[in-house]
């Protein structure tokens, strides 16, 4: 009945551009919603750097300082935990840290650190988070007959050198993470800030 | 006086056809007149006995969230406050639990059931997807309930499984943040989390068993023999058109479905009175110590129901390889009605390589469940499950080859149900 004399062209216009324009205010009206899950302004401000003092760290020591909720080690390396590193070269998947993700430009060197015998490293498994162990002795453990000092996993077993480099053939897929950080003095690191940014 | 009556509740009863004609056909359709087989056994149970558990999780989910706080700082103490000081608190907060794995039971059941008689195959390949699209919402609300006491395992839990989103190339770093609205799990994490538990998902889920019964009706439901009552003879004891070998849901099904629903229930006091967390396996013996995000549990697992697929995960060396392996194994039984090309649906008839084939899928299941529940250490085990990850998705191919190319011998399906009369 009603269909006689009606102009398609224009009809299927109106159905087309309804459609779009409809279609991109429910996208835009997402957004709010979508990003109301991002961190929120006071998450953001928790996650602000910081201070560690290192003064009073003693060769073969670990403090553990808390960043954005993740425990932060600094580890002071003695010099038969360094001369052991080259030599796992062969050991580890990823040994000249070339996976970009795991580490600030700084920390891609053969020490993963600022100052070779400075270790800071994200305390948490690549795999899935836990919390690896150090396992600071160049001696044969239970999990590796030619350990050299590092750290294993107890939840998967995965193994990691004085670097916080992954060993091949363990469930995590890649090192573990060098946090930003830079020295005030020698005495003292901020976590959470690289050189050169504010 | 009962004439008075009588022509009262027969006013009201016209009054009431006369605003809303349709609701008297539709309850005809899916209960009175809704013919099932007659032949249904007692793996039949289950479809009814989940819709039960949905009720007690959603009627005690409510009066949990009167007492509960979501919030990081209170949450452990409200839910020891409704443990201790909530009058029958602790029953509640025991019914939600428990019910959570009784849900599973009688789901992965049910489940099982169709692979057996062949229910998912044409024409209910709807009703199977959305069954799966109801298991893994089911999934989803679980994991987010699990989170909400803030006890050690539910924070480590919702740590590694967030973690797994972090395997996505690329984007896999901003979308955990996102989920979890912080740079770890916390205050504004489990909040959103109690939102979706008991709003969002609860919403979903009722839509899709909605949506799963009445794609069943349309169909109809299989039977253990796999036999199509439609097709067959017409013209029953209530109504010639009907099917022969169908009785009417209500009441010959409801009546049965209570009665085992009964039975259901005790073995559920039992549990729920004596051993609420089944010796760790219903609730996580580190989940009664409040989360710390410093302190990892000795060895992190899941709840029972997620432990095969878990196993899974921790047997593929490889990350993300691992992560594709855990979902795919869910997202296959998606794709069952078209990797089965055979037309005989009950195992009663299908070739003895398919009756096999199940059943080494079953063990399959419930072995690789074991080892997610254990410590992960033993590498033996890391072996043994690799061959049964392995033989879970080898049933699936072994499923299409040995449809596709004819190489099941079938025995002859009956004309009707067995034990018609």
């Amino acid at each position: 009945m009603a269909n006689d004399g009606v102009d398609k062209g224009r009809r299927r216009f109106l159905t087309a551009t309804t459609a779009v324009v409809g279609g991109a205010g429910v996208v835009v009206a997402a957004i709010p919603f979508i990003k109301s899950w991002q961190p929120s302004a006071r998450a953001k401000t928790a996650g602000a750097p910081v201070d560690a003092d290192i003064s009073k760290l003693e060769e073969g020591q670990m403090v553990i300082y808390e960043w954005r909720g993740q425990p932060v080690w600094i580890i002071r390396r003695t010099k038969a935990q360094l001369d052991a590193l080259p030599g796992q070269d062969g050991r580890l998947r990823d040994p000249k840290s070339e996976n970009a993700d795991q580490q600030p430009k700084f920390a891609q060197n053969e020490y993963r650190s600022l100052k070779p015998e400075v270790l800071v490293l994200v305390g948490l498994c690549t795999h899935l988070g836990c919390a690896p162990k150090l396992h600071a002795e160049l001696k044969p453990e239970p999990f590796d007959a030619e350990w050299k000092g590092g750290f294993f996993c107890p939840c998967h077993k995965s193994r990691f050198d004085m670097a916080g480099r992954v060993y091949d053939g363990v469930p995590a897929p890649s090192n573990l993470v060098v946090p930003p950080y830079k020295f005030v003095d020698d005495g003292h690191i901020v976590i959470g800030v690289s050189e050169g940014a504010a | 006086m009962a004439n008075a009556l009588s022509r009262a509740v027969t006013g009201v009863q016209e009054w009431f056809n006369d605003r809303a004609p349709s609701f008297g056909p539709f309850y005809r359709k899916h209960m009175t007149e809704y013919y099932a087989p007659k032949n249904f056994n007692i793996w039949y149970i289950f479809g009814v006995l989940s819709m039960v558990v949905l009720v007690n999780q959603i009627v005690t989910g409510i009066f949990l969230t009167m007492h509960f706080k979501p919030s990081a700082a209170e949450a452990f103490a409200s839910v020891e406050y409704i443990m201790r000081d909530v009058e029958w608190g602790w029953l509640i907060r025991y019914m939600h639990s428990t019910g959570a794995s009784a849900f599973f039971v009688v789901v992965y059941i049910h489940m099982f059931r169709g692979v057996m008689y062949g229910s998912y195959k044409k024409p209910r390949e709807l009703v199977w997807v959305l069954g799966m699209l109801i298991y893994l919402v089911l999934m989803a609300e679980a994991f987010l309930g699990y989170v909400l006491p803030w006890g050690q395992m539910s924070f480590w839990g919702a740590k590694v499984i967030i973690s797994l989103f972090g395997a996505i190339p690329y984007i896999g770093g901003a979308l955990t943040e996102w989920i979890m609205g912080d740079y770890l799990p916390s205050d504004a994490t489990l909040n959103r989390f109690f939102a979706l538990h008991v709003i969002a998902l609860p919403l979903v889920l009722l839509l899709l068993v909605v949506l799963h019964i009445f794609a069943l009706h349309e169909v109809g439901s299989n039977n253990p023999d796999g036999v199509e009552i439609k097709k067959g003879p017409k013209g029953n004891r209530w109504s010639d058109k009907a099917p022969a070998d169908g009785v009417p849901f209500h009441p010959y099904f409801t009546v049965k479905d209570t009665f085992y629903t009964g039975c259901f229930l005790m073995i559920c006091a039992f549990i729920l009175f004596f051993e609420p967390t089944l010796g760790g396996w219903f609730l996580e013996h580190d989940n009664f110590v409040e989360a710390n995000r410093l302190v990892t549990p000795e060895h992190i697992k899941p709840v029972w129901y997620y432990t095969p697929f878990y196993a899974m995960l921790r047997v593929v060396p490889d990350k993300l390889l691992g992560v594709l392996v855990m979902f795919g194994a869910i997202v296959v039984l998606f794709f069952l009605p078209w990797l089965d090309r055979g037309k005989v649906k009950s195992w009663r008839y299908r070739g003895t390589g398919f009756r096999a084939a199940i059943f080494v899928l079953g063990v399959c299941f419930v072995w690789l469940g074991k080892i997610g529940a254990g410590p992960g250490t033993d590498p033996v085990e890391t072996v043994v499950g690799r061959i049964l990850t392995a033989l879970y998705f080898g049933f699936f191919i072994f499923l299409f080859v040995y449809t596709h190319f004819g190489f099941e011998k079938t025995k002859p399906v009956p004309e009707r149900v067995t034990g018609h009369d």
